[in-house]
Parts: structure tokens; C-alpha cells; sequence
């Protein structure tokens, strides 16, 4: 760039814009992303209490690990803009004309066009090949069963307005209040409802299937490590809705045996009265009476 | 008409939209049942309530509703109780309605009560049949859930009209539960009974004040 004083041109210093912009972003991805992967990851939901979960806490880490360098590019242009080429006059004047960059274009393309089908490719991996569903509900007739899925433990989940209540048609179709499951067992929820549409969400458990009237909606998940797990309505049903809340618990397979027995016995005395086991139910009675 | 006019016309149909959404919401955020005191002393405190079929009042006579007893014997149209904390609470109900039946038998059995039991017109027992249930008086948080017994379909001296007399058609439930640790917890009716509403589930039953409530802890 020149500069003209008088008859005589004077070659004007050129400011490195661009591998200035580069160099402070380089340094800032270069500090946060160690930080993001080993500090801040560990602690991104859903956490690890099952694989499910833990999937989707590495979908998660590595999101946040490929949108903070973009963010960082933006915002350091921003601040570099703001602070470099900001306007100290008075004057009100045009700027200079914008030009395209078909190089710069095509790169940015090529790049994000790049990540997005990455991203694409490897969250179809995680959701069809390694997850099996990723803990979502997958319906009836489930495309992507976990190996030894006909062998899983089911646990019917109903959904009614405005509880959650849970059958084991493995424990003689007990029904219960409370939610607990074995470790290291592949479970299979059975999500269905009785009367508006619900939405099963197991937190903790990466779990997530909506409770419909008439539906079966198969969700499939293996806890790794006993505790406590939040259980949540993500449906919006109506008054109570937000009161459908409640704490499930993952337990070793004696603990779970015991538990079993004990809620069994707790709730012996309806138990003829349950209707027999079945996929879904109609949602009865319709009428009232009087 | 005008430019400035149109202006003034739109102008004034979005005011009185935003004023009516306003008064919607705070209508509902505001506007709550009084609060029902129970009666007794200290650690030892009574409930006493009624389910009725229609109300039989503005603003909604056909809508079923529970009612409370004030200490000084006046029946509220309220559903807001306040009992004391860690407290024995003795609960009455006078169920004047007929039987709906539940829509998960799971309800039938009495949970959270001392003993896991009710008494049922001056009987004991650990379930009623869910297709005899009337209405349930269910407090989640607690853990407490006690199925209501209706009326016979043709019981003579049924009742109509809020508040009823205990010389008409009724059934008598009674149960005691410990209140616990201070706190405000909902608390609802799980039998379908809300007449000509969706799956019997709207009007009372998503209304604080008529099946719906809270129990006010502390």
C-alpha cells in the first residue's frame, strides 16, 4: 500500500492483519481446547451412568470441542475489527467496496461443509452401529436391537396424568411407584401411557421415549455403575406436568433381586386387581359415571 | 380511512391482546384458593373433606369438586390445606359422588398411610376394588394415595348442590398420614372424573380449587 505526500510516494507500513487474527485465535484454541476435552468434559450430561449415556457425553465433548474454535474465529475478528479498524473520526464516510474471495470462499465451504458431513457420518455411527438407538425410543419394532436384546430385562414405564408408575412382566407383572434397575443388564423400557402423550426421560441414564396411548415405544439401555438417576416428564401434559419428577436407581443384580421382592410384596395387594400384562392399554374408562 | 387511523387501529388491537394475555397469566399465577386450616392441636391435626359431582355454583355448576371444613365447621370451596409439620393427620372424606373407576387399577390400594390402610365406612382395609373408586386423594410427594369409594348409581338422596348434608347419599373415608418435613406439595384426584372434558382429564381436573390442590406443610 502507498501513500502519496506531496510529489513523492512513501511506502506505508502493511499491519500483518491476517496472521494476527490467526495467531491470537491459534493461541486461544491451543488454551481452550485441552481445557474443554480434560477439564469440562468430565462434567458434560448426561454423564457415564450407563453406555448410552456415556455416548452421549462424548457427542457432547466433541461438539463443544468443534464449536468453540469457530466460535473463538468469530469473535476474535470481531474484537480485532472493533479495536483496529473502528472509525476515529468524526466523519461519517463509505468504507471501501467489498470484494469476494473465491479462494477464501471455496476454504470455508470445503471446511464446514467438511465438519457438518463428519459430524453427520460419525453421529449415524453412534446411533444406529455402537449406541443402538442412543437410548432414544425407537417404537414398536426396534430397527437397531442391542446384541441379546431378546433377552433383555423389559420394564414397563406407563405414563398417566400425572404419575409414572412401572410394571416387571419378568416378576410376575408387579407394578410399582418406584423405578430400579440391575447393572450391568441390558434393559428394555417399555414406554407406553394411559391417557395424554407423556415423554419418559431417565436423565441419568441417557434415556429418552415418548409415552403415547396405544404406543409401545422400545428404548433400550446397560447401566454401568450403580446410583441414583433423575426421571423427568419432557412432555408438556398438562397441570402437574411439571411435577412429574422422580428419582430411579440403578442397583447391583442382588440388590435389584431384593428390591424386587420387597416392592412385590409392598404393593401384593392390588395385584389381582392389575390388568394382565399387555404391550399397551386402551385408555379406559372413558366415561364417568353419575 | 387514514394512515395515522390504521396505525391507531392496530396500535390499540395489539395493546388489548397483550393486556389480555397479561390478565391470562396472571390470572393463573396469582389467583389461588384460600387456604383451609385443619383443626386439632399441636402434633395432632384433622382434615376433614367432601367430593361432590356437580358443584352446583357459578362459575362451573357441573363441575366435580372437593370441598374442605374450616375448624369452626364451614364448608370452603377450597383445596388448599395447611396442616402442621411432622404432624399425625387424620383425614375424613365424604364422597358423595358415584363411581367412574380408575383408569390404572395400580391406584386402588391405599399407599402412605399409617399402616397402609383406610377405613371404609367404618371398615379397614388395604385395597378397594378400582372399578368401585370414586375419586382418589393422592399426594405424590408423600407417598400418600388413598382411593375414594362412590356411591351406588341409584343411591336414593343423592346429592347435588355443594355443600351436602351427611343425612344424603355418601360414602365415609378415613385415614391418618405423617405430614413430614415443611413444604408445599400437590396434591390431585387420578380417577378420570371430569365429565364431558377429554379423556375425562380437563376442566376440575387441571383446576386448583376443585381436583386439584395443595397441602401446605409447616
Amino acid at each position: 500500500m502507498t501513500e502519496i505526500a506531496g510529489n513523492e510516494i512513501v511506502p506505508q507500513r502493511v499491519p500483518h492483519h491476517w496472521w494476527k487474527i490467526v495467531g491470537t485465535w491459534l493461541v486461544l484454541v491451543a488454551i481452550s481446547e485441552p481445557l474443554i476435552v480434560l477439564v469440562l468434559g468430565p462434567h458434560l450430561p448426561p454423564g457415564r451412568m450407563s453406555a448410552e449415556a456415556g455416548a452421549q457425553t462424548d457427542a457432547n465433548v466433541v461438539l463443544t470441542a468443534l464449536l468453540v474454535p469457530i466460535m473463538l474465529l468469530v469473535w476474535v475478528v470481531f474484537v480485532y475489527s472493533f479495536v483496529v479498524w473502528r472509525s476515529r473520526d468524526a466523519a461519517v464516510v463509505d468504507g471501501p467496496p467489498i470484494k469476494g474471495h473465491a479462494g477464501t470462499q471455496l476454504l470455508w465451504i470445503v471446511i464446514t461443509g467438511a465438519i457438518v458431513i463428519a459430524l453427520a457420518a460419525w453421529g449415524s455411527y453412534t446411533l444406529v452401529a455402537s449406541s443402538h438407538g442412543a437410548g432414544g425410543g425407537q417404537g414398536p419394532n426396534p430397527a437397531d436391537q442391542p446384541k441379546g436384546a431378546s433377552h433383555a430385562l423389559a420394564i414397563q414405564v406407563i405414563g398417566q396424568q400425572w404419575e409414572w408408575t412401572f410394571r416387571y412382566p419378568s416378576y410376575g407383572g408387579f407394578e410399582s411407584r418406584d423405578l430400579a434397575i440391575p447393572d450391568h443388564t441390558l434393559v428394555a423400557f417399555h414406554v407406553t401411557s394411559l391417557d395424554v402423550t407423556h415423554s419418559f426421560w431417565a436423565y441419568g441414564l441417557g434415556v429418552k421415549a415418548d409415552a403415547v396411548a396405544g404406543v409401545d415405544n422400545v428404548a433400550y439401555v446397560n447401566a454401568r455403575k450403580t446410583g441414583f438417576f433423575q426421571i423427568r416428564c419432557a412432555e408438556l401434559c398438562g397441570l402437574w406436568h411439571g411435577h412429574m419428577a422422580k428419582k430411579g436407581r440403578v442397583l447391583s443384580f442382588a440388590g435389584f433381586q431384593a428390591w424386587a421382592k420387597a416392592a412385590k410384596t409392598k404393593n401384593a395387594a392390588i395385584q389381582k386387581y392389575l390388568s394382565p400384562y399387555n404391550p399397551w392399554y386402551f385408555p379406559a374408562p372413558l366415561r364417568r359415571a353419575g | 380511512m387514514t394512515t395515522r387511523v390504521r396505525l391507531a387501529l392496530v396500535a390499540a388491537g395489539i395493546v388489548a391482546g397483550g393486556a389480555l394475555i397479561a390478565y391470562y397469566i396472571a390470572s393463573f399465577l396469582v389467583v389461588t384458593p384460600r387456604s383451609v386450616a385443619a383443626s386439632g392441636t399441636g402434633k395432632q391435626a384433622q382434615l376433614t373433606l367432601q367430593t361432590v359431582a356437580a358443584f352446583g355454583h357459578p362459575p362451573h355448576v357441573d363441575w366435580v369438586t372437593y370441598l374442605a371444613r374450616e375448624p369452626n365447621g364451614k364448608w370452603v370451596h377450597s383445596t388448599v390445606l395447611h396442616v402442621p409439620a411432622y404432624a399425625t393427620v387424620k383425614v375424613t372424606v365424604y364422597q358423595f359422588d358415584t363411581a367412574t373407576g380408575l383408569r390404572n387399577p395400580f391406584w386402588g390400594q391405599p399407599r402412605g398411610t399409617v399402616g397402609g390402610t383406610i377405613n371404609v365406612n367404618g371398615k379397614a382395609t388395604n385395597v378397594l376394588n378400582p372399578d368401585d373408586a370414586s375419586h382418589t386423594f393422592a399426594i405424590p410427594d408423600l407417598g400418600v394415595s388413598v382411593p375414594l369409594k362412590g356411591i351406588a348409581d341409584n343411591a336414593k338422596n343423592q346429592c347435588g348442590v355443594a355443600p351436602c348434608a351427611l343425612s344424603m347419599a355418601h360414602t365415609t373415608t378415613t385415614f391418618v398420614f405423617k405430614s413430614g418435613k415443611p413444604g408445599k406439595y400437590r396434591w390431585q384426584c387420578f380417577v378420570p372424573c371430569a365429565f364431558q372434558f377429554p379423556l375425562g382429564f380437563g376442566g376440575p381436573m387441571q383446576s386448583l380449587g376443585w381436583m386439584d390442590g395443595y397441602l401446605m406443610v409447616g
